[in-house]
């Protein structure tokens, strides 16, 4: 066993670095929950991808460096260290990228990826609906099939708690496609745009009020055959094959969290009573956490083609979670009255931020309660029940 | 990179899990309590034989060199399996003697068993009164606090506590055995005698890792006997384990323990030396592993029922030995210290 680089992985590491360091904006760019926020990160994503650093994992044709698992691990490392700005298209690269690579044609890998990866198409999730939370597998939303156009589908129903779905170009999700099929079955992946016509996008305020999410309605949206995923049909195994890198390393990599717990460390340093171990052991829990998922990566990219190497999903979601809550709690603790409830004005106001975001962690990507179900009968082996 | 263990080592863990199956630790462990030492002996032996002390000391004294990953996956089939002894303090033992006139190749074959007091300890050392030899390690001015003394007690964070050298001596008394919650330790107060120049900081790093690495085991196991039990007991008419309530704490506990294993890993790292470690992943793995090992004791109980209160269910022996090891050789205050003052060891 052990942690040591590669030249060529500290070459890679010392290149991003220094990329980073030159192109880091001095100043944080608006909250990328609004408007002007949207279009600044979209640029920054833009900046990125010429640099080709937007996705370094990718396959070179598609704009990556073909990094591996280790690689990436450094990159985020370097790119949170560098306070680099949050990423707006996560949705279209962490979700609807590793399902395209799964079940996705070639014609659809070459139209969609690169301009997910510029920026130039950002993309929203949509699978929740109304009624459809947890128990996702009685989605109401149909496409019902046309010959309009030379084949496609008209998709009617609403979708919620879209996340970046107020700004968004495109979005991606599930729908009933055979009405006589039941929970799982007679579902199809598709992409949808946003931009047209019959479909309405009403943003929704997070608790801050910024337009994180947002419902979708749609009135018979045409779709064409090329923007379904894999077989008709056949979306829930298309869906659910790449679930994992929602709930495991990739959405919320390590170095997201080693980069703030070094940060908490420093607020710690500045703000701390010496005196005041409560506070010291909050801080220090933090880092072993995030050491913790840190070294958690690195055993998960010593070998990354044994799924055994890697901690299963669901525990990861429950614990970056969980880990969010408690770094920023710590945070805000340390910061103290007055400065811990100012949303906007302060340099420390990123923490409130960062709170905001962090509450809902244990909700999205399939809430901690079905994430303790999941572990406790798929990792523990227990009987099956609620 | 490769921060998971070779074939090598998963066999060596394979080894020793098998000789503890076979050895029916409860049964040596209900000995070791009631004063029969000899099944737990005859045990060490066999582990001896396969060379896991010689793990921790240099082939010029009959060992094999410093192997502490290897010491650490040794160890939590130990704590797994809940073998009774001064195993931890024996081999930290043997990692610090060699070279020194008190340096006995017997710690090797498993003839000897060795105890040493935590310097936190406030002069007890476990098990002296079935050890062979007894040792006293203080921290750096050679006193002994006594109860009461003014000296730095659990949390507190003294200038260098940990930080300074430690000071290693032979005991010159033993004093009665005094029960412990694990019915298979007894606390022996030591009194330090003639100063023995043995390696204190390898001994320190060692029984650190040694007892994070059987709190990982002793959670482990604690975790499936709760499993098990939860998906045979029937109550209402279904097992209780097809419960949320008990299935999410059971869950909880498996984060815990299954986040504690990659900082266990780094920890075994730090200990041997290797320049990319991070020497604070000793005390984050210690306080980790006994989070974990804690959070899995108390499911376990709350799991079973009354059967978890009781002394006579074997898995129950795990319960108290996760709790006496929490504060062994670096308590979660004198770990989450070490870990914030960016050092290898707890104070």
């Amino acid at each position: 066993m052990d942690v040591d680089l590669t030249p060529a992985e500290e070459a890679f590491r010392a290149e991003a670095r220094a990329w980073l360091t030159a192109h880091v904006p001095a100043e944080p760019l608006p909250s990328l929950e609004t408007a002007e926020g949207f279009a600044a990160h979209r640029a920054w994503e833009r900046l990125l991808y010429d640099g080709g650093w937007s996705v370094v994992s990718w396959p070179r044709a598609f704009g990556g460096r073909e990094a591996s698992l280790t690689e990436w691990l450094l990159f985020e490392e370097e790119y949170y260290a560098a306070g680099a700005p949050g990423r707006v298209s996560q949705n279209g690269i962490n979700l609807l990228a590793p399902t395209l690579f799964a079940h996705g044609t070639t014609e659809q890998l070459a139209r969609v990826l690169p301009a997910m990866a510029s920026g130039e198409t950002i993309w929203a999730q949509a699978w929740s609906e109304p009624e459809a939370g947890s128990d996702l597998a009685s989605l109401r939303a149909r496409a019902e099939h046309t010959d309009r156009d030379g084949g496609g589908w008209l998709l009617s129903g609403q979708k919620t708690w879209s996340s970046r779905a107020a700004f968004a170009d495109r979005a991606f999700g599930l729908f009933r496609t055979d009405p006589e099929a039941e929970r799982h079955r007679g579902l199809s992946y598709l992409m949808f745009p946003l931009d047209a016509e019959g479909v309405t996008v009403r943003p929704l305020g997070r608790l801050d009020g910024k337009p994180a999410f947002a419902e979708i309605f749609l009135d018979r949206v045409f779709v064409p055959d090329a923007d379904v995923i894999g077989e008709a049909q056949a979306g829930w195994r298309a869906a659910m094959s790449t679930a994992g890198n929602e709930r495991g390393l990739t959405l919320r990599s390590p170095g997201r969290f080693t980069a703030a717990a070094a940060r908490l460390r420093g607020l710690w340093r500045e703000y701390a009573d010496p005196a005041d171990t409560a506070r010291a052991g909050q801080v220090a829990d933090v880092w072993i956490k995030a050491r913790a998922y840190q070294l958690a990566g690195y055993a998960a990219a010593s070998a990354p083609e044994d799924p055994k190497a890697a901690i299963p999903s669901s525990l990861n979601k429950l614990f970056w979670s969980e880990l969010d809550i408690e770094l920023h709690d710590a945070a805000l603790d340390l910061l103290g009255p007055g400065t811990a409830e100012i949303t906007e004005g302060l340099e420390e106001s990123a923490w409130l931020d960062g709170w905001t975001f962090a509450q809902a962690g244990p909700v999205y990507a399939g809430t901690n309660e079905i994430q303790r179900d999941i572990v406790a009968e798929r990792v523990l082996g227990l009987p099956r029940g609620r | 990179m490769r921060l998971l263990p070779d074939q090598d080592q998963t066999a060596y863990a394979r080894t020793v899990r098998g000789i503890l199956a076979d050895a029916s630790p409860p049964k040596v462990a209900r000995a070791w309590a009631a004063g029969d030492h000899a099944p737990g002996r005859a045990l060490w032996r066999s582990l001896a034989a396969t060379g896991l002390p010689a793990l921790a000391v240099p082939e010029e004294h009959g060992g094999v060199g410093w192997y502490p990953a290897e010491l650490a996956a040794a160890f939590v089939e130990i704590g797994h399996a809940g073998a009774p002894g001064p195993l931890v303090e024996t081999v930290a033992v043997a990692a610090a003697l060699p070279g020194t006139p008190a340096w006995s190749e017997e710690l090797l074959t498993g003839e000897r068993l060795a105890t040493v007091t935590d310097p936190a300890a406030r002069g007890y050392a476990v098990d002296a009164h079935a050890a062979d030899a007894a040792y006293v390690l203080t921290h750096e001015t050679g006193a002994v606090p006594a109860r009461g003394d003014g000296a730095p007690g659990p949390g507190s964070r003294g200038p260098a506590a940990g930080a300074g050298p430690s000071a290693l001596f032979t005991a010159a008394s033993r004093g009665a055995p005094l029960p412990s919650v694990d019915p298979t330790r007894h606390l022996i107060r030591c009194a330090p005698g003639e100063a023995v120049p043995g390696d204190t900081g390898r001994l320190r790093a060692l029984a650190t890792l040694l007892t994070a690495a059987q709190l990982l085991g002793a959670g482990q196991a604690l975790l499936a006997g709760s499993v098990e039990y939860a998906g045979a007991r029937h109550q209402f008419g279904r097992a209780i384990g097809s419960f949320q309530a008990v299935k999410h704490q059971l869950a909880d506990a498996a984060v815990a323990l299954e986040f504690a294993v990659p900082l266990l890993r780094g920890a075994a790292l730090a200990v041997r030396g290797d320049a990319a470690a991070d020497p604070r992943d000793l005390p984050a793995a210690k306080a980790a592993c006994a989070r974990a090992a804690h959070r899995a004791a108390r499911t376990a109980l709350q799991v079973h029922g009354a059967l978890g209160y009781t002394d006579e269910y074997d898995l129950t022996l795990l319960l108290r030995k996760a709790h006496a090891l929490r504060t062994a050789w670096g308590t979660e205050a004198a770990c989450r210290a070490a870990v914030l003052a960016d050092r290898l060891l707890p104070g």
